[in-house]
């Protein structure tokens, strides 16, 4: 392969500390190379906006749950459909698209890394499965281990020690990225069809509380040294005045890292609610930003809901549950044996319902009122917020105050006595959305020291050009410009290779998977340990020798090793 | 060689603890087996070479030869369906689908004559389900709905419910009472300590009986509904409702029987409502070892678990219209491509019919009764004894079946991958 030579290209590169200047950028062999390659392929970027390509850090795209909500919704399937193509498949789904819609739209947008945000370690060869079906994004999996009944007990012994050889026994077998939390403590209790309501309230039968798992797998996870923090789903998602549980979570993350934070909070949007019922809802954005203006320790996500249509998914079956019971749409569950949860419902978000009108304010507000774009990651908990395809939308509400107020005269007009939103005069800039996007998420996972999220030679070559001319665009004015622009390349290259044209596939794609392994002494290894062991022998359904994951699921993994403390 | 913890690649249980005895290519000795289990294992059915009909009988043909002509007949099909899948692993269900979007063809899977309908009513009302070892571990009410364990599923009741002792339910067999609702004593309904005696097609009208008791209606149910004592109904209502964890698993009989997804429907309906009191689950009793892959890999491609037909490009799904049995009978379909399923035993009789009039082909390593329709047959090695690659139990979880020895079949993703290839070459 010859190489690329992208010329005049406006490229922002927060990792490199490029805010924004015309440049040539090189490309060999898949890396940003220092020198043009003999004889490579010129592309002119024309002074088109070029950023290092975009990076999700929590997206439901691959695995049981998702692969069920596809199942569940053929009404979805008809609502996004496109026929085979060129080198592109057939696709189906709007807000559950099939793997290959979800690879060609993230990838027409630019995105190049994705992490499914929850995966039940039973079920991680589905999500891998479903990974090698997604060609055009390297993919990682957050790994469940909330109602983790190995963890809970070393929890309940106070062993972090145990926890953490636990947390590198099934990181290894499920071939996971990280550690997630859902609803910590509730998805067990969600077993006898209960809920926990406080980081303080012992889950049934276990005598552990949220708080104390929290605590013990933010210092296990540091313990082996894993790349991202602890990715974590509050308690009471979705609950009037869960903001307080949410403050008390905030207040359980020590500063451990200096590399990153210790502590990543996923969806916050669906965590920052005041009131106490569904007629008093309001935004606690302002406490949740304060909160997290003052910890460095914490990096959050926004979790952005858009109005339309689309279906919620996680592994807080018992949230979902009671979504339902307001919805009374269609309710799917599906529990996992000593590990997690799961729930799907679809719903729709109105413009004329005063309480998504709230949900919609705080999302865009918990990224206006954080200080430091690094600690507030752009994205909708796809599909829960909204689909992903409405990323672009989102920017451009961030960045310009006329479209947000434009959005104003559209909503439920007593919107503004509950939420601070219009106030915010804030608009943020091309450098912002360059972090919030690619750069922070890159950092909050942990993942520069494989090459992502920035363009300095030896990173990546995963490289997306916009047709948008940062120089004669004013966001602020032109917000349907800049909407459009983030909505297709001119080109998306993956690994040193142009992936996607002016909203084209236009290669069959080849992804990594990547994943941690966590080393640890032969003392904590899991798989000789007689409790561990008996664990499958008597309560599992599956043999310990037919968990783990074969390499032959990961064709082109990536694994970052790391030594533990222990 | 003994193998341990070897997946056995029957039935929708998908045990995973067998020791498989093997000397060269056979298998000698299956321990921890049903009696299923063991035929398909030591069962010596396979047919040796690719076979073609030649007048009233047939003559042998290379692999290569085989699947050119298998090739050849799909290229000239305007109409073709490729069906069957659920007894290959995903990886060769995948390539099928590929294929399938390639011809402009429909595909299916053995759902559309089973799980069909219950597909239909979680499209409708959802499914509240869990994987089988939440039930092991906790649930104290279990009820087999239309749905004989004992002879279909044979480990089902030992390794998941009735006889398996969990961490919440330390001797299963004392705590856990089991319903069996059925329209006839069975071996399974012997052990219940509950047995409902249901009128045939009288399913729907005792599950509304019971959803109108646990919402509170006791006074408007008659003293008897389908063959169901109103005193047995409020035993089983008021079992289900002080259970701790309840599991509802339905079988053929549910949907299949007069009111097919309606009755699903109404079944799932009740778990929904049990839920309001307790917690409840149900689940479907598939029956082929990976045909709930079938409609995973299905899923994540086309968007749709069953009957997806690419005639227009895109993915389209509309069961009734693009189903096998409906695509037979109207006579639209002018070529089959059968993988791992035996529509001829088990297709009504116009749908064989078509099957034999049409050129018909069979990837398949036994000989049965789709051979007798079939114009070519191309023998392959049968996964989890011969061939490996991954299947989903009856509730998702996804297991890797074994390759317990190489022997001399090439295996469904191999011949499938050739004859996408020589389509892809002619279709580009």
């Amino acid at each position: 392969m010859a190489g690329i030579l992208i010329k005049n290209a406006f490229v922002i590169d927060p990792l490199s500390g490029i805010k924004g200047e015309v440049m040539d950028i090189a490309i060999k062999n898949g890396k940003i190379v220092e020198e043009e390659p003999p004889g490579a392929e010129v592309i002119d970027a024309g002074g088109c906006l070029t950023l290092p390509g975009g990076i999700d850090s929590h997206s439901h795209v691959c695995g049981t749950k998702v692969n069920f909500g596809r199942y569940m919704s053929p009404e979805d399937m008809r609502a996004g459909r496109t026929a085979r193509k060129g080198v592109m498949h057939v696709t189906s789904g709007y807000s559950v698209p099939t793997t290959f819609g979800n690879s060609y739209r993230y990838s027409t947008m630019g995105y190049t890394t994705i992490l499914e945000g929850a995966m039940a370690p039973l079920e991680a060869r589905h999500t891998h499965e479903e990974f090698n079906a997604t060609p055009h994004q390297d993919m990682l999996a957050n790994t469940l281990f909330d109602g983790n009944w190995s963890i809970m007990e070393a929890v309940r012994e106070k062993d972090i020690a145990r926890a953490a050889a636990v947390v590198a026994w099934v990181l290894a077998a499920a071939k996971g990225f990280a550690i997630k939390l859902t609803n910590p403590g509730g998805t067990e209790a969600w077993g006898w069809g209960e809920d926990v309501q406080s980081i303080h309230d012992p889950v049934p039968r276990f005598g552990v509380t949220p708080a104390e798992i929290i605590s013990t797998m933010i210092r296990a996870n540091e313990i082996l040294n894993l790349p991202h923090s602890v990715h974590l789903h509050c308690n009471n998602l979705g609950v009037p005045g869960n903001y307080q549980t949410t403050l008390d979570t905030i207040d359980l993350a020590p500063d451990l890292n200096s590399k990153r934070q210790s502590l990543y909070l996923t969806h916050v949007q669906f965590h920052s609610y005041g009131g106490s019922t569904w007629r008093d809802i309001c935004s606690k954005s302002e406490d949740i930003t304060r909160a997290v203006n003052n910890r460095p320790q914490v990096v959050m996500d926004m979790g952005q809901i858009m109005f339309g249509r689309t279906t919620t998914m996680t592994a807080d079956g018992p949230m979902e549950f009671k979504l339902y019971m307001l919805h009374h749409n269609k309710w799917s569950n599906h529990d996992v044996e000593l590990e997690t949860g799961s729930g799907i419902i679809p719903v729709y978000y109105g413009r004329k319902s005063l309480v998504n009108c709230v949900m919609w304010s705080i999302g865009l507000e918990l990224a206006l009122l954080t200080r430091n774009p690094w600690q507030c990651l752009l994205s909708t908990d796809s599909p829960n917020g909204a689909p992903f395809v409405k990323y672009p939308e989102i920017i451009a509400l961030l960045m310009s105050r006329r479209f947000r107020e434009n959005e104003r005269r559209m909503i439920d007009p007593r919107t503004e006595h509950f939420v601070p939103l219009f106030a915010i005069e804030r608009e943020l800039d091309w450098y912002e959305i360059a972090v919030m996007t690619r750069a922070a998420q890159a950092k909050a996972l942990g993942i520069t020291c494989i090459g992502k999220g920035y363009m300095a030679p030896g990173a990546e070559a995963d490289v997306a050009i916009f047709p948008i001319m940062p120089d004669k665009v004013d966001p602020s004015v032109d917000f349907q410009q800049v909407m459009a622009g983030f909505s297709r390349t001119r080109y998306t290259i993956k690994r040193g290779r142009v992936v996607a044209r002016d909203g084209e596939v236009v290669v069959e794609g080849a992804n990594s998977t990547i994943w941690t392994k966590a080393h640890v002494p032969d003392a904590y290894d899991m798989s000789l340990d007689p409790e561990f062991q008996k664990k499958f022998e008597q309560y599992y359904t599956v043999r310990m020798s037919n968990y783990p994951v074969q390499d032959v699921y990961l064709p082109r993994g990536v694994r970052i090793d790391t030594e533990a403390q222990l | 060689m003994k193998i341990e913890d070897v997946v056995c690649p029957f039935c929708g249980c998908l045990c995973d603890d067998l020791v498989v005895e093997v000397e060269g290519t056979r298998v000698v000795n299956v321990e921890n087996g049903c009696t299923l289990a063991n035929e398909k294992f030591m069962g010596d059915h396979r047919l040796k070479a690719p076979i073609r009909r030649a007048g009233n009988g047939w003559e042998a043909v290379s692999y290569d030869e085989a699947i050119e002509e298998t090739a050849a007949i799909l290229l000239d099909a305007d109409r073709p369906l490729l069906y069957g899948w659920s007894g290959t692993y995903g990886e060769a269900q995948s390539v099928g689908v590929h294929l399938a979007e390639l011809l402009g063809a429909v595909i299916d899977n053995t759902s559309t004559v089973c799980h069909g309908p219950s597909i239909m009513a979680i499209q409708e009302v959802g499914h509240p389900g869990c994987t089988l070892g939440q039930v092991k571990n906790r649930a104290d009410v279990v009820v087999y709905w239309a749905a004989n364990p004992i002879e279909a599923h044979p480990r089902h009741m030992s390794r998941y419910t009735t006889f398996c002792d969990g961490f919440f339910v330390k001797s299963a067999f004392r705590e856990r009472k089991v319903v069996v609702v059925d329209v006839r004593e069975t071996d399974s309904s012997q052990v219940a300590d509950e047995f409902v005696k249901v009128n045939p097609g009288g399913d729907y009208a005792v599950l509304s009986a019971l959803r109108a008791i646990v919402r509170g209606k006791r006074d408007l149910i008659p003293p008897s509904v389908e063959g169901v004592s109103r005193e047995q109904l409020f035993r089983v209502a008021d079992l289900c409702m002080s259970a701790k964890f309840g599991a509802i698993f339905f079988g053929v009989g549910l949907t299949m029987a007069q009111g097919k997804n309606k009755n699903i429907r109404n079944a799932i309906e009740l778990t929904e409502e049990l839920n309001r009191h307790t917690k409840f689950t149900i689940s479907p009793m598939r029956g082929h070892w990976n045909v709930y892959g079938s409609n995973e890999v299905f899923t994540w491609i086309t968007g749709y678990p069953y009957a997806v037909d690419f005639a227009r490009g895109i993915a389209f799904y509309n069961p009734g219209e693009t189903t096998s049995v409906d695509i037979l009978r109207r006579g639209e379909c002018d070529a089959c491509l059968v993988v791992a399923s035996d529509p001829g035993a088990h297709f009504p009789r116009a749908c064989a019919e078509h099957l034999a009039r049409i050129p018909t082909v069979q990837i398949d390593p036994h000989v049965n009764a789709t051979t007798h329709l079939s114009r070519i047959q191309i023998p392959v090695a049968v996964t989890g004894i011969d061939a490996e690659g991954t299947a989903y139990r009856m509730d998702g979880v996804p297991i890797r079946t074994r390759r317990l020895f190489y022997g001399n079949y090439p295996d469904d993703l191999e011949v499938l991958e050739k004859i996408y290839r020589i389509v892809r070459e002619a279709r580009g």
